[in-house]
C-alpha cells in the first residue's frame, strides 16, 4: 500500500530582496494512513511551511510531494482546490473562521464549494457540529463563542467533508489548558475511532504526547523522527 | 451550480446589508445616473410625442406652397407678399400633377367679427372647399360649404372653436346664426372640432372659414383677383410627397416663366421638412442623453470598483480561508462579481424608481408631458448589470488570483 504522504527532498526558499530564507532544506517524510504524527521544533524551524505544503496551500520550491501516490506538484490550481476540498481538513492556530457568519454556515463552507444541495449541506454541518459537542450553537457567530468553541467549529469544518488527512498547525496555541485538553480529546477520538490521519504541530510536549509519532524539526530539516512509547491514551482526561 | 449561485447572491445581499451606509453611498452614483437618464428620456419622449401629435394635426401628406421668394433662413413674411400664386396656378397643378389627390387655396386676414353684443378680432380664411379636407378639419356641428357656395360667393361661414367661444354665449347654438364679418352678414353653417396649439404655439382654432370668392369680393377687397395667400395640396401616400414637390416646382416655374438662373418666386414646404427639424433635435437630445448616461454610469461604476477593491483587501484573509476549504478561482471570481452586480442592479432599480418619480414630478410641477417606455427601463436595467460586470471584473480577478497561503497569512 502506498503511503498517504510521501515527501522527497522538499525545499522551500523565500527570497526577500537580497536575503534568501531557506525555510525547508531537504525534508523527507513518509506518513501512513491512520497515523497520528506530532511535529515539534523551535519557532522558525519550518513547521508551518511544511504543513502548508502538505495541505496543498503552498508549493515547494524543489522536491516532490505525493498525496495518496499522486504527485501534487503537477496539478493545476483548481485541482489543488478540489484536493483541499475533499481530502484535507485544515485546523489553524487562530481558528480562521469567517466573521459575522454563523457556526453552521462556517462548517457548511466545504460542502458549499462542493456544490451539495443546501438541505444536505445543513444536515451534514449540523451533524459535524454535534460531533464536536456544539449542538445548539449552530446560529452563533464566531464572536459569540469562546476560543475553545471557535476551534471546535473549525474542527467541525475540517471534518465535515470526511477528509482522509487532518492537518492542525498549533491548534491549541491560543487556548487555555482546559480547552486544549478538550480539543485534543476530539482529535484523538477522530484518529482512534475514525482512523483519520492527523498531523499536528505543537510546542507543548504534553500535547505532542497524544501522538504515536514525534517528528522534531530544526532549521528546515527533520532532526529526529521516532515513535512515542505509549501513545496518548495514558494521558487523556475524562471529557 | 444553481445552489452555489443562489447562496452567493444571498451572501452578497447580506454582506452589503451589513454596511448600509457604505452600500448606499456606493450605489448613489448609479442611482443618480440611471435616475437622471430615465427622467430625461421620459421628458424627451413626452416632448417628441407632443410635437409629433401637433405635426400630425397639420394634416397628413400635405404640401404647402407660399408665394414670394425664399427669404434668408427660409422664412417669409405674412400674407402681404408679392402676388405670385393664384387660383389658376392651383387649377394648373391639379391638371398637370397627377400625384396630387387634392388642391386647395386660402387667403387670410384678421377682421372684426360681430355677433349680437359680442365683438372679436379673429382670423378669417377665404378658402376653397377642398381646404378643410386637406388640412384634416372635422366638424362638431353642421357641415362644410360646397363648390356651389364658392361659385355663388355665398355668405356662409364655418367657425373654429375659439371663434365660437368668443362670439357665442355658452350653450348658445351657433349653427344658423348670423354673424357680421367686416359689416357683411354671414350665416354659420358649421363648427369645427378642437385642434389645439400648432407646433409653433399658435392657436389653430382661432379661425373662421368662408368661401374664397366671397372673401375676395365682399370682405378682404383685392388688388388682383384670384391671388391667394397659400396653395395647399395633398398626395395619396407619404412617399409621393417628394416627387410631387418636384413636379409642382416644375409646373410653377414654367407658368411663372422663370429663367433657369432665376430663383423660385414661391416656396414649398412639406411635413417631411417639418419632421426633419424634429429628427435633428431629437438626435441632439439623444447624443446629450447618451453622454450624460455614459458619464454617470462611468462615475457609478468607478465607485463600485473602488469600494470592491477596498472590500477585497479587507477580506483577504476570508478569501484565503475560502480557498483553504476548497474554493476555486472561479468561485471567488463569481462571489465578487455577484457582489458588484448586486450593488449595480440594486442601484439601477433604485435609479429607475427615482427616474420615474422625477418624471412624474416634472409632469405635475412643470406640466410637461412625460412618457416612460418599457424599453428605457429595460435598457437602464441592462446597463446597470453591464456596469456591475465590467467594473467588478478587475477587483474580482484580483481576489481570484490571490495565492491561497499569502491570502491566509495576510494581516
Ligand atoms: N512568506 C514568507 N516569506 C518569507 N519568509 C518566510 C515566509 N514564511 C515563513 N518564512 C520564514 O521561514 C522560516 C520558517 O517559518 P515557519 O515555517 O513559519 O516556522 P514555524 O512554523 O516552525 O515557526 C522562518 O524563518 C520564517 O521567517
Ligand atoms: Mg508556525
Amino acid at each position: 500500500m502506498t503511503a498517504l504522504i510521501s515527501c522527497e527532498d522538499l525545499w522551500k526558499i523565500y527570497r526577500l530582496g537580497d536575503v534568501e530564507v531557506q525555510a525547508l532544506r531537504g525534508v523527507d517524510l513518509l506518513i501512513e494512513e491512520g497515523e497520528f504524527v506530532a511535529i515539534m521544533g523551535a519557532s522558525g524551524s519550518g513547521k508551518s511551511t511544511l504543513m502548508n505544503i502538505l495541505g496543498c496551500l503552498d508549493r515547494p520550491t524543489k522536491g516532490c510531494y505525493r498525496l495518496q501516490g499522486v504527485d501534487v506538484g503537477g496539478l493545476r490550481a483548481d485541482q489543488l482546490a478540489e484536493i483541499r476540498n475533499r481530502r484535507i481538513g485544515f485546523v489553524f492556530q487562530n481558528f480562521n473562521l469567517i466573521p459575522r457568519t454563523s457556526a453552521l454556515e462556517n462548517v457548511q463552507l466545504p460542502l458549499f464549494y462542493r456544490g451539495l444541495p443546501l438541505r444536505q449541506q445543513r444536515a451534514l454541518a449540523a451533524e459535524a457540529l454535534a460531533r464536536v459537542g456544539l449542538q445548539g450553537r449552530e446560529n452563533h457567530y464566531p464572536s459569540q463563542l469562546s476560543g475553545g468553541q471557535q476551534q471546535r467549529v473549525a474542527i467541525a469544518r475540517a471534518l465535515v467533508a470526511s477528509p482522509s488527512l487532518l492537518l492542525a498547525d498549533e491548534p491549541t496555541g491560543n487556548l487555555d489548558t482546559q480547552s486544549s485538553l478538550e480539543i485534543m480529546a476530539i482529535l484523538d477520538g477522530l484518529n482512534k475511532k475514525q482512523g483519520i490521519t492527523i498531523v499536528l504541530v505543537t510546542h507543548e510536549t504534553d500535547i505532542a504526547a497524544y501522538a504515536e509519532r514525534e517528528v522534531v524539526m530544526k532549521d528546515g530539516r527533520i532532526l529526529t523522527d521516532r515513535k512515542t512509547p505509549s501513545g496518548a491514551s495514558a494521558l487523556s482526561v475524562e471529557a | 451550480m444553481p445552489t452555489f449561485l443562489l447562496l452567493t447572491v444571498l451572501t452578497a445581499v447580506r454582506i452589503l446589508g451589513r454596511n448600509r451606509l457604505r452600500t448606499g453611498l456606493t450605489m448613489l452614483g448609479i442611482v443618480i445616473g440611471v435616475g437622471a437618464v430615465i427622467a430625461m428620456v421620459s421628458i424627451g419622449e413626452g416632448a417628441k410625442a407632443a410635437v409629433a401629435e401637433r405635426v400630425a394635426s397639420i394634416g397628413t401628406n400635405v404640401i404647402l406652397i407660399l408665394p414670394g421668394a425664399v427669404a434668408t433662413g427660409g422664412v417669409r413674411g405674412g400674407q402681404g407678399g408679392a402676388v405670385t400664386l393664384t387660383t389658376a396656378d392651383a387649377a394648373e397643378l391639379k391638371k398637370r400633377v397627377p400625384l396630387l389627390r387634392e388642391t386647395g387655396w386660402a387667403r387670410r386676414d384678421v377682421m372684426q367679427i360681430v355677433h349680437g353684443n359680442k365683438n372679436w378680432n379673429g382670423t378669417v380664411n377665404g378658402i376653397s372647399p377642398s381646404y378643410l379636407t386637406i388640412r384634416g378639419w372635422s366638424f362638431t356641428g353642421g357641415g362644410p360649404f360646397t363648390q356651389q357656395d364658392l361659385d355663388a360667393a355665398a355668405r356662409v361661414a364655418v367657425l373654429g372653436q375659439t371663434a365660437v367661444d368668443n362670439l357665442f354665449e355658452p350653450g348658445e347654438e351657433p349653427i344658423g346664426s348670423i354673424i357680421r364679418i367686416n359689416h357683411v352678414p354671414f350665416r354659420v353653417i358649421g363648427t369645427l372640432a378642437l385642434k389645439g396649439q400648432s407646433a409653433q404655439g399658435m392657436d389653430q382654432d382661432d379661425v373662421i372659414f368662408i368661401p374664397f370668392s366671397t372673401a375676395e369680393r365682399k370682405v378682404f377687397g383685392t388688388r388682383f383677383l384670384g391671388s391667394v395667400g397659400a396653395l395647399f395640396a395633398s398626395t395619396e401616400r407619404p412617399e409621393d410627397l417628394v416627387p410631387a414637390v418636384a413636379q409642382i416646382r416644375e409646373v410653377l416655374r414654367q407658368r411663372h416663366r422663370l429663367q433657369p438662373d432665376q430663383d423660385d418666386d414661391f416656396f414649398i414646404r412639406t411635413q417631411v421638412d417639418i419632421g426633419k427639424v424634429h429628427e435633428d433635435t431629437s438626435e441632439t437630445l439623444t447624443i446629450m442623453l447618451f453622454s450624460i448616461a455614459s458619464v454617470s454610469l462611468l462615475v457609478g461604476g468607478i465607485g463600485i470598483m473602488n469600494i470592491l477593491l477596498v472590500s477585497v483587501t479587507e477580506r483577504t484573509k476570508e478569501i484565503g480561508v475560502r480557498m483553504a476549504v476548497g474554493a476555486t478561482r472561479r468561485h471567488i471570481l463569481i462571489q465578487f462579481l455577484v457582489e458588484a452586480m448586486t450593488l449595480s442592479v440594486l442601484g439601477g432599480c433604485l435609479g429607475i424608481l427615482v427616474g420615474i418619480l422625477g418624471a412624474r414630478a416634472t409632469t405635475v410641477v412643470a406640466g410637461w408631458p412625460t412618457i416612460i417606455s418599457p424599453e428605457t427601463v429595460i435598457a437602464a436595467f441592462v446597463f446597470s448589470v453591464a456596469v456591475g460586470l465590467f467594473f467588478g471584473l478587475y477587483p474580482a480577478n484580483k481576489a481570484a488570483w490571490m495565492n491561497p497561503i499569502d491570502a491566509l497569512r495576510f494581516e
